[in-house]
């Protein structure tokens, strides 16, 4: 049954979907979009991050975000770790050893989960805070906190990756080191640091998207899965190396998610990310704002 | 006139918005000795890899033994005839020097290598002094053996043009000499070679004809001495 | 063929008469059952390799192909009461075509891209069969199997040993294209693709003709799944130990030749056969991610490799 107002809510909690979407593809779009590591264990760490902001509300009623935000150093240091031996294993080692690297980012997709598997059971878990559960109303448009906040942090977070990348010394040492490491030697930047301080940075942002996921909705350890789909699928069609490429392209795929799910079922909002990858992929595999 | 084995005619190429080839236009005669030079970053590599085929040209055409190649992938350029080094080496790092030649013969070499590949790269090898390391992993070789090895590869596909990508760089005198003797002996068996270098009386004793590049233009064509005393050339190397 | 091939022969000859001697005595179901799985897995492990080990590309999403031979299989079954030969036919097609077709939307870009949406792909199909109420959908389906199997006792047993000819046949396929032109064409493509297509290979007519093969073999070790368990649903057809297993194999076992796919279906099969009697199948993944991770990051040339490298140091 259509409706204006239907659409309408359908549009707008896509957007503020798309939002968090960003915040879960950011780390992506930093590692494979700037460093060319193609790190598909990243949603599986953002779903860490999700059950650690679980733990600390649980158990000690700490606010998720803030549970994020606490955590987000102990992932930076994950990334730092993760990142040197998939760097002694792989890359330094040249060219022919890409292969390896995905091997080696699938294997730790499957340790995550299935440890958080056995320490959480797959029972959903939740959080509890003041403000989920309350939404506020702008005539027809129904805007659930549970939603809102998630999408302002993402889109903060965004914005201050944003200025970061564009900004500072490092930030802009990143952008350049996948293309021209000769370059950043000669400015005295270490490339391996540099990379090593992306990849730290992107794991660290997945601490608080995990706390933003929970916030959504209940969580449990394979549901990192729709996310591989959906971030890589951002990525892509946001162009490599865009930041904000990534956030409009969040968007995208959030709306016309959110449309496919009231229109045609939530079954096929799976398939909406897969499509538009495929898609992208087949017309123009530089995206809409790639180099 | 006979046709030229390769005539390079008009040719451009973008990456994004900047242009890396602006309309180059050159010819090789069969059985030339051709240079080709310029300053970093002036297209030269641009422009053999889009003869070679793994670059596409965004404009112009390229005519190799007077068909149009412009359109074919490189693997069939290969197969007609065109070899190329990368001024990186790039072996088969999995496969013995042995295998990396056989490759070369089964393949590229298809229509032309006869019946016995073994001992066709066995004699290529010979050629270039790595026969007793042919049964070595090539990842395990010295910087100069890579070199000759990217060099046997090209030869072993038996081709009617070599391109030698700056395989020179680095190397002492006296190995600069041992590949400029390989190249001499191959373009005596009657290869077209095109070289490409940095290093000045390598390209100058080699070359019959030079042409040289900069930011993506030809700016001068013709013997060696004459590219010697261009002013343009001059200018090309060591600025205003 | 060569003293090695023929030899190599006589052991196929070898092995398959002694399934044909394992349906004759083995009585316990569960053994039987654990033997089949991990004949499957020496298909899988192998139709991975052709692809990920000799070529270079890396498949996430063998569930997907799979699964694609076991639902074609109920398909025509539950249409046509198609013959199993058919149905293995069908299955090898339809995956082979899915690998075709994936790989020529996503071969001409580079490697990681086909890796990306082979994962994406498992996702996609399964929410298609989910969906599609014919074959059961989310809740699954049965299926009777025939009561009469030729030249076997009954069909289960027929079944095992049609499974063993597939796992024979696969590994001489792999050792078919590793000797041939084909195969070193691979190689080339593994260790340097640049390089290979400026060498006259033509690289995407390979790569398409490796993911085509390899997905066909995928489809097809899925094609006698429905038969053997009477009951099919997609979490069992698309479980992702599928994808991580056939991965892991040949990893452990090591990628270069045909031999450590066979090595590591063996070994870890067995090994997790024997371990989901006594532990949680999620303890079971996760003993088999970390023995993953662990050989990619310490023994990348996996057993084979390290029992070559033991024998050149004794040598020298």
């Amino acid at each position: 049954m259509f409706s204006l107002d239907l659409l309408l809510n359908a549009v707008v909690a896509g957007a503020l979907l798309g939002g968090f979407y960003a915040a879960v593809s950011l780390g992506i779009s930093v590692t494979f979009g700037l460093l060319d590591v193609v790190n598909i264990a990243h949603p599986v760490f953002v779903i860490l991050g999700a059950y650690t902001a679980f733990t600390l509300n649980a158990n000690y009623g700490v606010d998720p975000l803030l549970a994020g935000a606490l955590f987000a150093p102990v992932f930076f240091v994950l990334g730092v770790v993760v990142y040197r031996v998939y760097y002694t294993s792989f890359e330094s080692k040249g060219e022919g050893s890409q292969g390896g690297g995905l091997v080696f980012f699938f294997g730790l997709l499957f340790i995550v989960e299935v440890g958080l598997m056995l320490k959480f059971g797959v029972d959903y878990r939740l959080v509890e805070a003041p403000y989920i559960g309350e939404s506020i109303h702008l005539g027809p448009i129904g805007l659930a906190y549970r939603l809102l906040v998630p999408c302002a942090v993402g889109l903060l977070m965004t914005l201050c990756l944003y200025l970061f990348l564009g900004k500072t010394f490092y930030g802009r040492a990143i952008m350049g080191v996948a293309q021209d490491s000769l370059a950043l030697r000669l400015v005295g930047a270490d490339p391996v640091r540099v990379k090593t301080l992306a990849f730290g940075i992107s794991i660290a942002t997945a601490s608080v998207a995990g706390a933003l996921l929970i916030m959504i909705s209940p969580v449990e350890p394979s549901i990192g899965r729709a996310y591989i789909g959906r971030a890589f699928a951002i990525t892509v069609l946001g162009g490599l190396g865009s930041i904000g490429g990534t956030l409009t392209a969040a968007m995208i795929l959030g709306i016309a998610e959110s449309l496919t799910s009231t229109f045609s079922g939530p079954s096929w909002a799976l398939a909406v990310s897969f499509g538009i990858l495929l898609l992208v992929l087949a017309v123009r595999p530089a995206g809409l704002f790639g180099r | 006139m006979a046709e030229p084995l390769l005539r390079v005619e008009g040719v451009v190429k973008r990456f994004g918005g900047f242009q890396a080839l602006g309309g180059v236009t050159l010819h090789v005669e069969r059985g030339e000795r051709f240079g080709l030079i310029g300053p970093n970053g002036s297209g030269k590599t641009t422009l053999i890899s889009c003869i070679s085929g793994t670059l596409r040209n965004d404009g112009g055409r390229i005519f190799f033994q007077g068909q149009d190649i412009s359109a074919r992938p490189a693997y069939q350029r290969a197969r007609l005839g065109i070899a190329r080094s990368f001024q990186i080496p790039r072996p088969f790092h999995s496969m013995t020097l042995q295998e990396n030649l056989e490759l070369s013969l089964d393949y590229a070499a298809r229509d032309r290598a006869g019946d016995d590949h073994a001992a066709a790269a066995r004699e290529i090898l010979r050629m270039v002094g790595l026969d007793a390391k042919a049964g070595v992993i090539s990842a395990r070789l010295t910087q100069i053996e890579m070199r000759k090895l990217e060099l046997a590869r090209a030869m072993a596909a038996r081709p009617s043009l070599l391109i030698s990508d700056e395989a020179m760089a680095g190397l002492s005198s006296s190995e600069v000499d041992d590949l400029l003797a390989i190249l001499l002996k191959m373009n005596e068996a009657g290869t077209t070679v095109i070289m490409i270098e940095h290093i000045m009386r390598a390209v100058m004793r080699f070359s019959q004809r030079i042409a040289v590049l900069d930011a993506g233009e030809k700016i001068a064509e013709g013997p060696p001495a004459e590219i010697l005393n261009n002013k343009a050339v001059e200018r090309a190397y060591l600025g205003e | 063929m060569s003293v090695k091939g023929r030899s190599l022969l006589v052991l196929a000859v070898l092995f398959l008469a002694g399934l044909f001697a394992f349906t004759r005595f083995v009585e316990n179901r569960y053994i039987f059952f654990a033997a089949y799985v991990v004949l499957q897995y020496i298909v899988l492990a192998t139709a991975w390799n052709i692809l990920g080990g000799y070529t270079g590309y890396v498949n996430f999403g063998t569930g997907a192909f799979f699964a694609l031979g076991v639902y074609s299989s109920v398909f025509l079954i539950q249409m046509f009461r198609a013959p199993l030969l058919v149905q293995i036919a069908t299955g090898g097609v339809v995956a082979g075509l899915l690998g075709l077709g994936l790989g020529y939307l996503t071969l001409r870009l580079r490697g990681t891209f086909f890796s990306i949406a082979t994962l994406a792909l498992a996702v996609v199909l399964q929410t298609f069969v989910i969906n599609w109420e014919y074959v059961g959908g989310a809740k699954g389906t049965t299926v009777l199997r025939p009561a009469h199997a030729p030249f076997f006792n009954n069909y289960i047993e027929f079944l095992f040993m049609v499974m063993g000819c597939l796992a024979v046949g696969s590994v001489a396929i792999a050792w078919f294209i590793e000797h041939s032109r084909i195969g070193r064409g691979f190689a080339a493509i593994r260790d340097n693709e640049e390089a290979a297509e400026c060498t006259g290979v033509p690289t995407l007519k390979l790569k398409l003709l490796a993911t085509t093969i390899s997905g066909c073999l995928m489809g097809v070790a899925g094609t006698p799944f429905p038969y053997y368990l009477s009951f099919v649903d997609p979490d069992s057809a698309f479980n992702l130990s599928y994808a991580l297993n056939s991965l892991a194999m040949p990893v452990v076992g090591g990628t270069t030749t045909w031999l450590g796919p066979v090595v590591g279906a063996v070994l870890l099969g067995t090994a997790q056969q024997l371990a989901t009697v006594t532990i949680s199948s999620e303890l079971n993944i996760l003993i088999v991610g970390v023995v993953l991770v662990l050989f990619v990051v310490l023994a990348p040339k996996g057993i084979v490799g390290l029992v070559q490298q033991f024998v050149q140091r004794r040598r020298a």
